[in-house]
């Protein structure tokens, strides 16, 4: 085999998190009052543009956490030797993305490097001019051809975007007719982002498109791969706060007393912390232990990868106090509702209570929780990672770019693509995250009461 | 006199008097001229959804000066969308799409937006139903009544203080000049109406519009503020629309009445007219459909469905479905407005000239089947055994202050109750809001644990048993409750709801044994077998109640605690839950606590009654003696309170004041400060129970 798969943890919770959203849909989807809501957020078109937006970030996330590790050409006696570097899907899909670095900064679209360097010409004659790069626009014989190359690369690109965008509307068109679902915003956006991506695919091909960074890796690569991490931090982190939070405000809403007062305590005194303090106290004793125990872990990948799953741990155990919060007084107005005492009348036992009639009636209040800090975590990592308390250095994500490029905002010229790139593409997923999380809300409010009855 | 059918009227067939109306602009159901002097004239008004969905579809009526006229019906008949189209303060996604309706020579639906700002409040103001709801909890009440009195009177600071003070004397209020400065949580909830009735006042109106004005008050309260809106109107002159489902406030209140059915006004008359001899069959049937004594052994004749919802209804009779006069007409042609010689309007094809009325459709409903007897005369005789003992029941919650939480008084809710129902009878519990009923139902379901006092049910004491054993013993009470939109679970089916009690309680083996045992319970309680995999929100109240119902009956208990049961739902709808409960009694041999406020409810169905003042019995006896000999001043003064459809004199026994607080009940007899009779002796010492009849006590030192 040339390659043998690479489970990391966060990979793992991400694949426990894909079960266990596809068991909810394949359960919400049995049930008709569950499906209603949904039916109402598919009917917005807002919600339905920004969700294939989301999708696609979630399936740059999702090919970027199939791991492996490439067999290496030479045998350690018949015995197959595996590259200690972890690799992606995603990696070996742009793999020339990832692999042709420059030797420092170049700007988008650029065929010379940033800066004026002495070069000798084959006469000897050193003069200080700037560099062509080794890969960006290589192909090009003179550089004045380059606007013209860029113009007819993006447009052949579009091209192909939109043809390959038709197709694939025309194929989705009935499916999404017949689930009336809004047909023109949803081709408008597949169209607009199929040529987008085509162009930025082709030009990709000979360009930088966004750039190279310091050490010459480009900066649409850098981005690319933040998304994983972006999207690791917004979800996996629910998975520490989801219990903490349900468990801890629905028990304390319905058994009132000191059960109350003393989740109460603790979570009052939990968000009196500044949270960046605890947060980063946290970190830095964590980054002591791996430190000291480098004998855990057989890849560098590994151990950066450990150290993100435990950024998501201690995020979760600093945030589920708003939602805990939520949940118990929602918990405090249902226990006093008719049915609950009529179960109670029956002798219906308390914990058979909580997961029969509490539980699923705070529902709308965790999916709407949940989707909202989506974003706010996503924000989060990039501020932790910027202070220096977040992913581990190696990691590629939205923060530590920001955080290398702070550095270089202050020079002349500036170097304004590392931070722009990161900044686009945060933007575009936590707005369309909140866009989606604004639908969801408006969907599952209650004060927002329909009349209509599931047919 | 006879509530539905006068004899002067029975032999006057309305053939005899119709006449078409030709003219469908007339303002109908009235001997009125155009000229006459209508304050509000309303034509043809019809408010839509932006779907089309028409919610109040062709209403015309007139208001003359002085006059009151009430719009009746059952709870989504487009009553209150009437009144909000009428001051264009419609919510959103709902539309005035047609009609015109004239106030005071003005033509609403033409003026700017400017313009109407000043007919509301000014020429017209409205009340709500919730005054809890429709005072701002941060503003004092003066400075609410200010606001009107600045925007429509001109008046501020000093003048528009003491005017202030004017309104609120003049609604009732003592001590207006200080209580001008209190804020809305001060004053109780028939306080609360009455300044929403001063605010309304404020503005010199001419008409107010009344919108349930005391559907969420107390009887005895509900009588005060009626008798202030009586008075307003005597004082001032204004008139009155007011809306309302309840018959008993239209047959005080009202000089006309326009009865209101899925979205039209179907019948139209003067209200000695309509109480004489309601003509459309929806009428007639909303007065069959009224609990009183005079039923008590026969099932009411309850309207079988539930109001339509709007728009489902394109073509024929909107009320065809569930009329038992219908023919094949009623289906396919929608009735005209007729106006009969006598002035009365009538949407029903039973009063067209189109000479296809037959005499035998006229028929008057035959009274249904009397129930077999339950041996109602000598029951009292023949010992039954005891279902359910309560002694000396006491039910005290602490109240808290201070940091350290110290108890500093006690809320004595429930204080000393004793009572006691036989196998197959029905114990009404009678009293206001705040008196403790329901707190007393709870107790006795051990939901609340009482201070003090046994619980014995079927023999064995139920105070202070541990959870284990309690668990044993709950099959044989359940309770029914009074708001069947709350009391179902919404993310269970039926099937789930009903197995819930049983699971608990180990009933039934194996999941087929329920399932069939849920089967026989849906037919039981009349609902289809098919009901089972259904969701409660797809359920019309009464449905809903009828699925609560089913869930107690699900653990076959033999005494249900039935906590207002009827009181959120409508007459119509009352009934057939009524008639359940009756015919389930005497099949299962049940037997009932009902916990109600309405009267007219307990004098058909219960037993005995007990009638409760703040967290006291003050008399007891069965259904006949309380209800017909009441001894206490107070079972007295709540019966006198009860608004009643016959219309008939009686002497009205006016209480002062509010419900006192239980934390802080007065010396005494707790009821002697709004009491008539009240002497010294009263406030000094509670009454001993007396014996008046052999089953007939009463608490008070005067009976």
């Amino acid at each position: 085999m040339s390659f043998t798969p690479v489970i990391l943890w966060s990979d793992a919770l991400v694949f426990l998190l894909l079960a266990v959203g596809v068991a909810a849909a394949w359960y919400i989807r049995r049930h008709e009052h569950l499906l209603l809501p949904w039916r109402r957020v598919a009917q917005s078109a807002a919600a339905m543009v920004s969700l294939l937006v989301l999708s696609l970030f979630l399936l740059v996330g999702l090919l970027d956490t199939l791991h492996y590790r490439a067999a290496l050409p030479e045998k350690n006696g018949g015995e197959t030797v595996y590259s200690p570097e972890v690799l992606s899907v995603l990696d070996k899909l742009v793999e020339p993305l990832r692999t042709h670095t420059e030797k420092t900064y170049s700007a988008p679209l650029a065929v010379t490097l940033y800066a004026k360097e002495s070069l000798s010409d084959a006469q000897g004659n050193v003069l200080r001019d700037y560099p062509r790069l080794r890969y960006g626009g290589a192909h090009l014989a003179d550089e004045s051809q380059l606007a013209s190359d860029i113009l007819k690369r993006a447009l052949l690109g579009a091209l192909g975007g939109l043809l390959a965008g038709l197709l694939l509307a025309l194929g989705g068109k009935r499916w999404l007719a017949q689930r009336r679902l809004p047909l023109r915003p949803l081709l408008i956006a597949t169209l607009a982002i199929a040529a987008l991506a085509g162009a930025t695919a082709y030009l990709a091909a000979a360009y930088h498109v966004l750039g190279t960074d310091k050490v010459g890796q480009d900066v649409l690569y850098l981005s690319l791969k933040s998304i994983r991490t972006g999207l690791i931090i917004g979800t996996v982190t629910t998975l520490v706060t989801l219990p903490l939070a349900l468990l801890l405000g629905i028990a304390a809403g319905y058994f009132r007393g000191w059960v109350d007062d003393a989740i109460q305590y603790v979570y009052t005194v939990l968000s009196s912390i500044p949270s960046v303090l605890l947060i980063a106290a946290a970190v830095l004793m964590m980054q002591v232990t791996i430190e000291t125990h480098p004998q855990w872990f057989d890849t560098s990948a590994s151990r950066a990868d450990l150290r993100l799953v435990f950024l998501c741990l201690i995020l979760g155990m600093t945030s589920w106090t708003g939602l805990c919060r939520l949940l118990r007084g929602e918990t405090l107005k249902l226990r006093e509702l008719e049915y609950i005492q009529a179960a109670q009348s029956f002798g219906v036992s308390s914990l058979r209570i909580l997961t029969r009639h509490i539980v699923p009636n705070v529902m709308h209040i965790i999916l709407i929780s949940l989707v909202m800090d989506f974003s706010a975590l996503v924000l989060a990592e990039a501020v932790l990672s910027y202070v220096g308390v977040g992913v581990d250095p190696s990691m590629i994500s939205f923060g530590t770019m920001i955080n290398a490029a702070r550095l270089e905002m202050g020079r002349e010229p500036m170097v304004w693509w590392a931070l722009a790139a990161a900044f686009g593409f945060m933007l575009v997923l936590v707005l369309a995250a909140n866009l989606f999380a604004d639908a969801v809300r408006d969907a599952f409010d209650p004060r927002l009461n329909r009349t209509e009855v599931a047919a | 006199m006879n509530r539905t059918l006068s004899p002067n009227f029975s032999d006057e067939t309305p053939s005899h008097s119709t006449r078409l109306a030709k003219n469908a602009s007339l303002v109908a159901g009235y001997p009125l001229k155009e000229e006459e002097d209508l304050l509000l004239s309303v034509k043809g008004l019809i408010t839509q959804l932006r779907n089309g969905t028409r919610i109040v579809d062709d209403i015309s009526f007139g208001i003359r000066a002085g006059e009151t006229f009430a719009l009746l019906g059952e709870s989504g008949c487009g009553k209150s969308m009437t009144a909000l189209s009428l001051l264009r303060l419609l919510p959103d996604g709902v539309v005035h799409a047609g009609g015109t309706a004239q106030l005071n020579g003005v033509e609403l639906f033409g003026l700017r937006e400017r313009g109407m700002r000043d007919v509301r409040g000014g020429t017209a103001a409205m009340i709500f139903q919730e005054p809890a709801l429709s005072l701002n909890p941060v503003l004092t009440v003066g400075q609410q009544i200010a606001e009107a009195l600045a925007l429509h009177q001109n008046l501020r600071g000093a003048a528009a203080r003491q005017r202030c003070a004017e309104l609120l004397a003049q609604v009732g209020i003592p001590d207006a000049a200080r209580r001008v400065t209190e804020y809305p949580f001060q004053f109780s909830g028939g306080m609360k109406q009455r300044v929403m009735i001063a605010m309304a006042l404020a503005g010199q109106p001419k008409l107010l519009i009344a919108d349930e004005p005391t559907t969420a008050l107390d009887v005895t309260i509900q009588a005060q503020v009626l008798q202030l809106l009586r008075d307003t109107q005597d004082a001032t002159g204004m008139s009155l629309l007011l809306i309302t489902h309840d018959l008993g406030v239209v047959a005080e209140m009202a000089h006309r009445v326009g009865v209101m059915y899925a979205g039209q006004i179907i019948e139209q008359a003067s209200r000695t007219q309509l109480f004489a001899k309601p003509l459309h069959p929806y009428t007639q049937q909303l007065f069959a459909a009224l609990p009183d004594a005079a039923r008590r052994n026969q099932p009411l004749a309850a309207i079988p469905g539930s109001v339509p919802p709007p728009g489902s209804i394109a073509r024929g009779c909107r009320f065809a479905p569930r009329c038992d006069k219908a023919w094949e007409l009623c289906n396919e042609q929608t009735p005209e407005w007729t106006i009969l010689n006598d002035g009365r309007g009538v949407r029903c094809h039973l009063y067209q000239d189109r000479g296809s009325r037959i005499e035998d459709r006229e028929k008057t409903p035959s009274p249904p089947a009397p129930l077999p007897q339950a041996g109602e005369g000598n029951s009292i005789l023949t010992p039954r055994s005891l279902i359910l003992q309560v002694s000396d029941l006491q039910v005290h919650f602490p109240i808290r202050k201070g940091i350290l939480q110290r108890v500093t008084g006690q809320v004595k809710a429930v204080n000393g109750i004793s009572l006691e129902i036989p196998q197959g009878r029905t114990l009404a519990l009678v009293g206001e809001s705040g008196c403790g009923k329901t707190t007393l139902g709870k107790a006795l379901l051990q939901l609340i644990p009482p201070t003090a006092g046994s619980v014995q049910l079927a023999g064995r004491e139920l105070t202070g048993l541990a959870a284990r054993e309690l668990r044993t013993r709950r099959a044989a009470m359940q309770m029914v409750f009074q708001d069947p939109y709350a009391s179902l679970n919404p993310k269970m089916r039926v099937a789930e709801i009903l197995e819930e009690g049983m699971a608990a309680l180990n009933i039934g083996s194996g999941s087929a044994t329920r399932q069939t045992l849920i089967d026989t319970l849906l037919d039981q309680v009349g609902l289809a077998r098919s009901a089972k995999w259904r969701y409660p929100h797809e359920f019309s109240g009464g449905q809903r109640q009828r699925i609560a119902i089913a869930r107690a009956l699900a653990v076959s208990p033999q005494l249900l605690i039935c906590d207002e049961p009827t009181s959120a739902l409508d007459v119509s709808v009352q009934a057939q839950i009524l008639n359940l409960l009756r015919s389930l009694q005497q099949e299962l041999n049940l037997s009932y606590l009902f916990i109600t406020h309405n009267l007219a409810v307990v004098e058909y169905i219960a037993h005995e009654v007990c009638v409760m003042y703040l967290g006291r019995i003050v008399e007891r006896g069965t259904a006949e003696e309380v209800l017909r000999t009441p001894k206490h001043p107070y079972t007295q003064a709540l019966l006198s309170a009860m608004p009643r459809i016959d219309g008939s004199a009686r002497e009205r026994i006016k209480l002062a004041g509010d419900l006192p607080s239980p934390a802080n009940p007065p010396p005494g007899c707790h009821f002697a400060p709004r009491c008539a009779h009240a002497s010294a002796r009263c406030r000094e010492a509670y009454p001993e129970e007396r014996n008046v009849a052999a089953t007939h006590t009463v608490r008070c030192h005067h009976a």
